[in-house]
């Protein structure tokens, strides 16, 4: 593997926070361009931790985050945050604006003219399974919880980011919404290529998702690599989560 | 007078006293989300302020108003050569309703921008807003209801206040509120309240209609939102413009008085002299309440009105009461001339004091001249008083102590309630205020204070120093003005307003006509 292929990395990053908590302890990461990389792990595990430090909503307490290898302390905040895109759970839909506009947020900032960001609202809507016509006008209210995370990730995609950060985009879904997305999500990772860091605590979604996954456990990770070393670990942790999962069928997916 | 009436006869003066409160309103409101807003952004961005500063403007709020503005009219501070701070009129009331709708849209704004769900914040930091842009497009969009809700509740405070406001000479329609409590006048009460009422109601209503738009419609839309804030600030910075510039200078001066009937026919006897007189324009700052007129007299925003010798000296110099009319007036003249640059000029001619009256038949009858004449005969006398006089220093233990009284039955009721009762014979003797209307009315007798029980309060024109400096003429008119009433026809006066619901301006200018120091014909000079 070659250096230019690692865009982001983490080189003993530590995250304690003023009070005295340590939320994560001496992290060694590497995630490859065009890779899927999830971050497995219970509540508390450090995984949202980890995200944060990427778009640097947070700054490691030790050692350094490097993003397209230069430190994110070096990084303009804003600059590196619109190279990434952002899908949290469905709550971070703007409540006050219409679909459209959400999906327009970061052109606008970026000053796109209007009519372009209209455009790219349409191709994004019809890409997540939307149909623009109906839903371009509408608030996130009156959306339902699948549509609105289709719409989230299409936010995230709006200005054409490098990099993609969900943080358990579908963890608020019924299992068979949560499901189709799923489906839908792995033809358009593939379809866009894009370098994705994907939090859950769901070992299925790994599975489907993953190219490696890491598995962190209070602040440490456990293992990484890719979705079938959990099956065969033996670490306690992983094979905790290993316990949950009885392969792709129960999942209700076709391998 | 019915309403209808009424309405034929002041429409016009409503109209104006409801847009007098308007502005108020609109100025102060206006005022207070200029600063209040960004505050409240303030305090969520610095949260160690908000302590302080929240507690600043709940203290703010639970200040009485009159005491609020009676600390307010001292002060005397300018910004850029303009006054901003201090005197009476409607600058002060601004200040004092700025300060009391603070509260609601500081703590609105903070709480609103708080209660920002977390994960929507992160949303717009992660997608790389600036503090900036989140604020504008995320947070206070998102805060907009609960920070228009503030508003709403300052709004509906501003209005009730800003009646308030006509203690101190600004206007609006707590006049006719004033105006029909010291008459006992219901319908001129209602006058006031109702049309405050309605204001207060709509404010709250459109507001209301606006947060409800806001939460369940998003945001404005973009284009309303650009022209409006525009134009929102030119007609609020026209209307502070105006507000604070109004009051040009020339030969002017300014004539207070009080709150009460007879010291706004005074005030209006004054100023119709001045301008009868002299060429100065006279700018009229009646119904100032409580000690506000001293205040303001002080504080150079009035320049004369009619002080009680008594009042001064026990209520503004807090001094030991004294007997005798003309120590007091020496003592009081001296030290308003020491401590405060203040001239007493000549004394009206009548004292405004407890008049211990009786019906007039009884005092012919059993030949009642003085106090003592009725202490005689008053074993089988039932007494009505008012619970001022049985509570105060100078009041009943005192007075019965000096004169020996031993009434039947005291009974204690409202003072406008006694004259009554003693004209219907249900009492015997009352202690009245000297110059009540009601006493030439009701043919009541005043006995003579032989004992010298009550101290004095003779009415006296008190002027500034440097004011009667500037303008020597008008030195000429306070003394053509001495002596000029006594108590019976200051009584008389009292009751044209009162009981014959008659105009004070009309009412001094015909006392004035008669006393020849106008001449009737409408062109003096």
């Amino acid at each position: 593997m070659s250096n230019d292929d690692i865009v982001i990395e983490f080189r003993n990053v530590s995250f304690i926070v003023p009070g005295g908590k340590t939320l994560l302890a001496g992290l060694n990461l590497a995630v490859r361009r065009g890779e899927t990389l999830v971050l497995l792990g219970r509540s508390g595990s450090g995984k949202t931790t980890t995200m944060k430090l990427i778009n640097r909503l947070i700054d490691p307490t030790a050692g350094e985050v490097r993003v397209e290898d230069k430190r994110t302390l070096d990084w303009d905040p804003i600059r590196l945050r619109r190279r990434i895109g952002y899908v949290i759970q469905e709550i971070g839909l703007f409540p006050h604006l219409s679909v459209e506009e959400n999906i327009g947020v970061v052109p606008r900032l970026d000053g796109w003219p209007a009519e372009r960001i209209r455009e790219r609202a349409r191709v994004l809507l019809k890409m997540v399974g939307l149909d623009a016509d109906r839903f371009a006008a509408r608030m996130p209210r009156e959306l339902s919880g699948g549509q609105r995370q289709r719409v989230g990730v299409a936010r995230a995609l709006a200005a054409d980011p490098p990099f993609i950060l969900l943080d358990e985009p579908f963890g608020a879904l019924d299992p068979i919404t949560r499901r189709e997305i799923q489906r839908e999500f792995k033809t358009l990772q593939r379809e866009l290529g894009k370098t994705m860091v994907f939090v859950t605590h769901d070992i299925a979604e790994a599975f489907l998702l993953a190219n490696r996954v890491a598995l962190l456990k209070d602040g440490e990770m456990v293992l990484l690599g890719p979705a079938e070393e959990l099956l065969s670990s033996q670490d306690p942790e992983a094979r905790a989560f290993a316990e949950g999962y009885s392969g792709p069928q129960s999942a209700g997916i076709p391998s | 007078m019915t309403l209808r009436e009424f309405l034929t006869r002041n429409g016009g003066e409503l109209l104006g006293l409801t847009f007098e409160h308007l502005v108020l309103v609109l100025v102060s409101t206006g005022i207070a989300i200029l600063i209040g807003v960004p505050l409240g952004i303030l305090l969520t961005r610095k949260p160690g302020l908000s302590k302080p500063v929240l507690g600043f403007a709940n203290i703010m709020q639970t200040v009485p108003s009159l005491a609020l503005f009676g600390f307010l009219i001292p002060l005397n501070i300018y910004l850029f050569n303009v006054k901003v701070l201090g005197g009476i009129g409607a600058r002060t009331a601004i200040v004092a309703l700025v300060l009391y709708s603070l509260l609601p849209i500081i703590r609105n704004t903070f709480t609103g921008i708080s209660s920002v769900d977390p994960a929507i914040r992160d949303a717009g930091r992660g997608m790389g807003m600036t503090d900036r842009q989140l604020l504008f497009q995320v947070e206070l969009p998102l805060a907009m209801g609960v920070i228009i809700a503030g508003v709403r509740v300052a709004t509906v405070i501003c209005v009730g206040t800003a009646t308030i406001a006509a203690a101190i000479d600004a206007g609006g329609l707590g006049r006719y509120i004033f105006r029909g409590l010291r008459a006992n006048d219901n319908l001129l009460i209602l006058a006031g309240a109702l049309p405050a009422a309605l204001i207060a109601i709509g404010a709250d209503l459109a507001l209301g209609f606006l947060e409800r738009r806001i939460q369940f419609g998003g945001a404005f839309k973009a284009k309303s939102k650009k022209f409006l804030g525009p134009v929102a600030a030119v007609i609020l910075a026209v209307l502070c413009a105006a507000y604070f510039f109004a009051a040009g200078d020339g030969k002017r001066i300014a004539v207070g008085s009080k709150d009460f009937t007879e010291q706004v026919i005074l005030g209006e006897i004054l100023a119709q002299a001045i301008e009868a007189k002299t060429d100065l324009q006279v700018e009229r700052r009646f119904d100032l309440g409580g000690n506000l007129a001293h205040e303001a007299l002080v504080a150079g925003e009035v320049d004369v009105y009619a002080e009680y010798t008594g009042t001064a000296l026990l209520s503004i110099l807090q001094d030991k009461p004294l007997k005798d009319p003309q120590e007091v007036y020496r003592r009081v003249a001296a030290e308003y001339g020491k401590r405060f640059d203040l001239v007493w000029t000549e004394p009206l001619g009548f004292n405004n004091t407890f008049a211990i009256l009786v019906r007039g038949e009884d005092a012919q009858k059993m030949n009642l001249k003085t106090v003592s004449d009725a202490a005689r005969v008053s074993a089988q006398w039932r007494a009505g008083f008012g619970q001022d006089f049985m509570s105060r220093a100078d009041g009943y233990p005192g007075f019965a102590r000096t004169y020996g009284f031993h009434f039947q039955e005291i009974r204690e009721m409202d003072l406008s309630l006694t004259y009554r009762a003693l004209a219907e014979k249900q009492v015997d003797l009352i202690a009245g205020n000297s110059t009540d209307g009601l006493i030439s009315r009701y043919g009541l007798t005043q006995l003579v204070d032989d004992r010298k029980y009550f101290p004095p309060y003779d009415a006296v024109p008190v002027a500034r120093q440097a004011t009667l400096a500037k303008y020597p003429e008008l030195r000429a008119i306070l003394q053509q003005l001495g002596g000029i009433l006594t108590v019976d026809e200051m009584r008389k006066l009292n009751y044209a307003v009162d009981g014959e619901k008659r105009q004070p301006k009309d009412v001094a200018r015909g006392f004035l006509i008669e006393k020849r120091i106008l001449d009737g014909s409408g062109a003096e000079r």
